[in-house]
């Protein structure tokens, strides 16, 4: 291991030790969290932001690593959100002990989480490119339509379903214990990111970087580019329904919104804003994001807001609008996102060195 | 038989207005790759201009859809042709980018509209005969579904001889062959990039105005909800195929039908299970070219 490896671990670990004890500070950051560190409401924020950070790390694996544009990674998330849901709901009158019942619905959601990935992952991949990219994005629409159509009240429509709490373990319920779910919440990211450091410093992961660069060169070295492609859907989707579960703890319930096309686009916003070069920008993208989004909402609602004219009030107002064209600006100007910025700056250089010299168009 | 006849002609009625939103997708892929998210939105604007200029004017006439008509496909090829000038002129040849700046306007561009028109959608007034319904066969059609056909014949029949008979139709149709050999001939391929997004702008601009006919009232999410099912329907016809469009609007749109009133609402997931199939058998599409 050398210097500059060791002390990115140790700066690391520092790191997710300083916010594992963040629930335990008083840190008060006017303007970005709408509380000190250690109230339910904040801790609540930040758990989502670490959730959020966790899911775009999944996403960025596909996207960043293999170069797989899916518009449908939500339906894993919503699967794991509303497998727990209704297999803990579908236990709930089981004698067994609590404990039990728990672990048995992650498992089985983590099964179910599987067995999607692998035949949406083996029938979406039989394409490539856009083609594949809208293949996703109608499996995941169809997964939306079910969750809204609430076939046997099985899902709760637009309601959304509410989290069966008879066999959750009591540390994880009620906003007493938003720490607990916060800690949660950490340790799903850093599980996350551990996982897809393996991945990606793997054989496997290797291949599915050479498979972005060219694909035509992998298969003549003799290697198939499908098998290994379907190796990181599935990871990054089972992945993504472990966020998922995370999600349902933490907001005490799944809603429809989560299976919908949006909220991968918004997941695709958060990894290209955050930098799709480097796993950190994924992160930092998911954190500044729902932060951004929380914030941007309490302006929309201010009083500075509703004072202006209509035609400042009616984009200010919307958080989306204003998320939508900082995305488009990014891609147009700053096309390494946030993680690029420090190379941008080091070597003055317009263009990320990353990206390729600007083509003469054809 | 009155039940078929109610649902096939329903479905023909439906599958005309993916078409207007899928021929202009069709087109915008075949001719430049792009994926272009965006396209929703022009829909969706080209429907409330449309519908704002109608009600000023004569509301609930057929002069005043006329206006709405003529406005929405005005407002839908020059927010196009802006979109394409303004933002992904500059992206060009970088495919993934431009899909990405398309989505960024596609969110951007509904939230913007929930701001100006609200989240709710607005009931419009339509002619009285869009309102009623004519018996053929024993099976009591809605009218309107008679008007989106013939807009959508009109609309394709024009596209078509546009690229048939025309210069700038034939560098177009040689565009989407080889991009690379027609450039090399001394011909600059990009300003027909600009036409054919005016050309999809405006279908997706009448298509607009239309599906605000056909539901009975516009609303913010009119073309996110329109451009999945356009996406589907490109993708079985095969990208960059016009016939292959059609003919997949009006297969996935029957269907739908079908499914909807047989198979208990499952007319959604059907149509998914068709996109699998497809794929599964024949990757390219019914009528895309070999990749």
């Amino acid at each position: 291991m050398t210097a500059k490896s060791l002390r990115l671990v140790i700066g690391g670990i520092l790191l997710v030790v300083a916010l594992a004890i963040l629930p335990l500070l008083a840190i008060d950051v006017p303007g970005v969290l709408p509380g000190p560190t250690y109230t339910p409401g904040t801790l609540q924020l930040l758990a989502f932001a670490l959730l959020i950070a966790a899911l775009a790390l999944t996403y960025r694996m596909m996207f960043g690593l293999a170069g797989l544009l899916s518009f449908g990674h939500a339906l894993f998330f919503a699967a794991g959100a509303y497998g727990l849901a209704m297999t803990l709901e579908a236990f709930g009158p089981a004698e067994w002990p609590s404990a039990l019942v728990f672990t048995v619905a992650i498992a089985a959601t983590l099964v179910l989480g599987f067995v999607l990935a692998a035949t949406v992952g083996a029938l979406a991949l039989r394409v490539t490119g856009i083609s594949f990219a809208m293949v996703t994005l109608a499996f995941a629409q169809a997964g939306s339509v079910l969750i809204r159509r609430n076939p046997g009240s099985a899902t709760g429509g637009d309601e959304g379903l509410a989290l069966d709490t008879a066999h959750v373990p009591p540390e994880l319920v009620g906003v007493v214990d938003t720490r607990n779910l916060y800690w949660v919440a950490l340790g799903i990211l850093v599980l996350v990111y551990l996982i897809v450091l393996w991945v990606e410093k793997s054989r496997a992961g290797h291949v599915a970087e050479a498979i972005r660069e060219n694909e035509l060169r992998v298969r003549v070295i003799g290697i198939r580019p499908y098998n290994v492609k379907l190796l990181v859907f599935i990871a990054a989707s089972v992945l993504a329904s472990v966020a998922g579960m995370g999600y349902l703890l933490l907001q005490s319930g799944a809603a429809p919104r989560i299976a919908t096309a949006d909220f991968t686009l918004t997941l695709l916003v958060i990894v290209v804003l955050g930098g799709v070069g480097a796993r950190w920008g994924a992160i930092v993208g998911g954190i500044v994001y729902t932060l951004l989004d929380q914030r941007l909402t309490a302006l929309a609602g201010s009083d500075a807001i509703a004072a202006l004219p209509d035609i400042l009030r009616v984009p200010l107002s919307e958080p989306l609008f204003i998320l939508g064209t900082l995305f488009v600006l990014v891609v147009l100007f700053l096309p390494g996102g946030i993680a690029g910025l420090p190379a941008r700056i080091a070597t003055g250089r317009k263009q990320h060195p990353a990206e390729p010299e600007e083509t003469v168009d054809a | 038989m009155d039940t078929l006849v109610l649902l096939l002609i329903t479905g023909l009625g439906l599958g005309a207005l993916y078409f207007l939103v899928a021929s202009g997708l069709s087109l915008i892929y075949g001719l430049m790759g792009v994926l272009n998210f965006a396209h929703g939105a022009f829909l969706t604007i080209a429907a409330f201009l449309g519908w704002e200029a109608g009600r000023r004017i004569s509301d609930g006439t057929w002069t005043g859809l006329a206006i709405s008509a003529l406005v929405g496909i005005l407002v839908g090829a020059t927010v196009a042709v802006l979109t394409e000038v303004l933002i992904i002129r500059r992206l060009y040849e970088r495919h993934i980018e431009q899909a990405l700046v398309t989505v960024g306007i596609s969110l951007a561009a509904v939230a913007l509209f929930e701001g100006i028109w609200g989240t709710d959608p607005i009931y419009t007034d339509r002619p009285a005969w869009l309102t009623q319904t004519t018996e053929i066969l024993g099976a009591r059609i809605p009218n309107d579904r008679f008007l989106l056909i013939a807009c959508a014949v009109l609309v394709l029949g024009g596209i078509v001889l546009f690229l048939r008979r025309t210069r700038y139709g034939l560098i177009i149709r040689a565009g989407v062959e080889n991009r690379h050999m027609v450039t090399a001939l001394g011909i600059d391929v990009r300003r027909s990039f600009t036409l054919v997004f005016a050309i999809g702008g405006a279908a997706a601009g009448l298509g607009g105005v239309l599906a605000s006919v056909y539901y009975g009232y516009v609303s913010a999410h009119l073309g996110s909800v329109l451009l999945i099912f356009a996406f589907i329907v490109t993708v079985i016809g095969g990208l960059g195929s016009l016939t292959g469009a059609a003919i997949a609007s009006v297969l996935v749109a029957v269907l739908q039908q079908f499914a909807n009133f047989y198979l208990g609402g499952t007319g959604d997931l059907v149509v998914v299970v068709l996109l699998a199939a497809v794929l599964l058998i024949r990757p390219r599409g019914l009528m895309g070219k070999a990749a």
